[in-house]
């Protein structure tokens, strides 16, 4: 199964620890993600910059609507993402726990839906036996 | 009266059925398909049973034919679905092949559906409705009424609890390594939240509640013949719930009113259940891997082992309260070790050792915490105070039972 692990962290909290901190977390991110991809486990990911630079786009009755920010104010902010590959939840929580910046704010763990007609081996019996 | 083969057969579902469905979850790789399945292998044996027998291994009998009903319920329904088809012989090749293989697995099954139903990944009450229902057999309806909660929305917990399971991918299985430990926390507070909702019910004025105490208690037993090796900190909680159960009959005086410790009729108490849990801790302290249960059912045991209220030995009971804190620092252990120094060392002892707790904000909303300096100061003869704290107390409690307590301890102040 895939999963997404959405990385979540305070903006500025993390700029209070200053920049020698950041420098080296952004190394320890590089090195765990490095060894993820080598072995497979990681399919992609990224870093993102900071909510600041974010813009929401809405479409309601037709119309484009473009506003600054982030859709929500959360003290966390979303601030980057793995997607991998893994066995199953527990296999999954094993390689979120070690993303370096869970140890100042928190991964989100989200199984990867494919809209595209489930693999045969994702398919809910009782979906398919027409109970849901 | 002989047993009828019916009977038989009730008393065969009732001791292997959650098994058999252990079992089948694990085959079948889905809750609810397993659970069709086992209720179809039971019609069956209803049926063959009368006439051909009782099987010799009539669990093995009925994971098999829970298991061929689940292939042809898919068979019969694939007829529109391709994938439905392939799971079928997917399925039905397994049950040829790997018939040996599984018997040998059976033993784990109820400990994977376990560990599964007390995932960290689902919601705490989730995992307790769960846990009731899969584990320990517990109808919907039977979970609905023991937590005073509607049953369409224990219905709605447990549904919505497989869909994830299902959907997250949470796998059934018994962890390893540090994960095990971990993980064990979680089974261990499921039952230890069952217990307590058994123990005493906040919300309703029916005090005591023996059902759930008696499920958590079996739970803990099972747990503790399931796990590979001995865990110091299953055995902990088992024994400590084993400490409260043998006071059951004298929490309540005749007209259902709270019975503090000192006052219990120690005659009542439940040896057996005290030497069963004496043994356990003993073992689980000898392991140097206790924990927090352990402690406090070592304190429990203390209590129930004295011949007396006044013979308690709050000596050790204050240094195993020393060691609790350092394993759980909250404000309760830190009162209740306050109160334990109370009565080494006296009222005025105590409450030095109380007041600066009081600065705790939780602790100031706690009614206990007020009820035990009501009791210090009533004990210096500081009455007026004493009368204050326990009305301080009553503020703070919604339970009827323990505002009744609470009265009538301010009323046996005026005397």
């Amino acid at each position: 199964m895939n999963y997404l692990c959405l990385v979540y962290y305070s903006e500025a909290a993390m700029q209070e620890r200053g920049d020698d901190h950041w420098q080296n977390l952004n190394k320890e991110c590089q090195s765990y993600s490095g060894g993820l991809q080598e072995s497979g486990v990681m399919l992609d990911g990224s870093a993102l910059q900071p909510v600041s630079t974010a813009t929401t786009v809405r479409v309601r009755d037709g119309q484009v609507s473009v506003t600054d920010g982030p859709f929500a104010e959360t003290k966390e902010q979303l601030a980057g993402f793995y997607l991998i590959e893994a066995r199953d939840l527990n296999d999954a929580i094993r390689v979120a726990s070690k993303i370096p910046p869970a140890r100042y704010g928190s991964i989100e763990v989200r199984p990867v839906r494919d809209i595209y007609g489930e693999s045969s081996d994702a398919v809910p019996y009782a979906e398919a036996l027409g109970r849901r | 009266m002989p047993e009828s083969v019916e009977q038989k057969i009730q008393t065969v579902f009732a001791e292997q059925s959650r098994r058999v469905l252990a079992t089948l979850i694990r085959l079948l790789g889905d809750f609810d398909l397993a659970e069709d399945a086992l209720q179809e292998a039971f019609i069956a044996a209803l049926k063959q049973w009368p006439q051909e027998g009782i099987p010799e291994q009539p669990r093995a009998w009925l994971v098999s034919a829970g298991r061929f009903k689940a292939i042809d319920q898919l068979r019969r329904r694939a007829r529109y679905h391709e994938i439905l088809q392939q799971q079928a012989d997917v399925l039905a090749a397994q049950a040829v092949v790997n018939m040996e293989e599984e018997n040998a697995g059976i033993a784990d099954d109820r400990l994977r559906l376990i560990f599964t139903c007390c995932h960290p990944s689902l919601a705490p009450e989730a995992q307790v409705a769960l846990t009731l229902r899969e584990v320990c057999g517990l109808t919907t309806e039977e979970i609905a009424s023991a937590f005073l909660q509607k049953t369409p929305t224990v219905a709605q917990r447990i549904v919505r609890a497989k869909g994830k399971i299902r959907d997250a991918g949470i796998p059934y299985e018994v962890p390893e390594g540090d994960a095990l430990l971990e993980r064990l926390q979680s089974v261990l507070q499921v039952i230890y939240l069952v217990f307590n909702e058994g123990y005493l019910s906040s919300s309703a004025d029916e005090t005591v509640r023996h059902d759930l105490g008696d499920e958590a208690i079996r739970l803990a037993e099972l747990l503790n013949q399931l796990l590979p090796e001995p865990q110091p900190e299953a055995m902990g909680l088992w024994a400590l719930m084993l400490l409260h159960h043998a006071r059951r009959h004298t929490r309540l005086d005749a007209e259902g009113e709270l019975v503090l410790l000192d006052e219990q009729d120690r005659s009542q108490w439940d040896r057996d259940d005290i030497a069963r849990a004496d043994a356990l801790v003993r073992h689980s302290l000898s392991s140097q891997r206790f924990g927090a249960y352990t402690l406090q059912a070592a304190i429990a045991g203390v209590h129930a082992q004295s011949p007396s209220a006044e013979q308690t030995d709050w000596t050790e009971i204050v240094g195993l309260y020393d060691l609790l804190q350092q394993h759980m620092p909250t404000p309760v252990v830190a009162l209740n070790r306050a109160v334990a120094i109370a009565m080494r060392d006296g009222p005025e002892a105590g409450l030095e050792a109380l007041h600066p707790l009081m600065e705790d904000k939780a602790l100031r909303q706690y009614h206990l915490a007020h009820a035990a300096r009501a009791d210090m100061h009533r004990r210096l003869g500081k009455l007026s105070e004493a009368r204050h704290d326990y009305e301080q107390a009553m503020r703070l409690t919604e339970q009827p039972a323990e505002q009744r307590f609470l009265r009538r301890r301010i009323a046996e102040l005026a005397k």
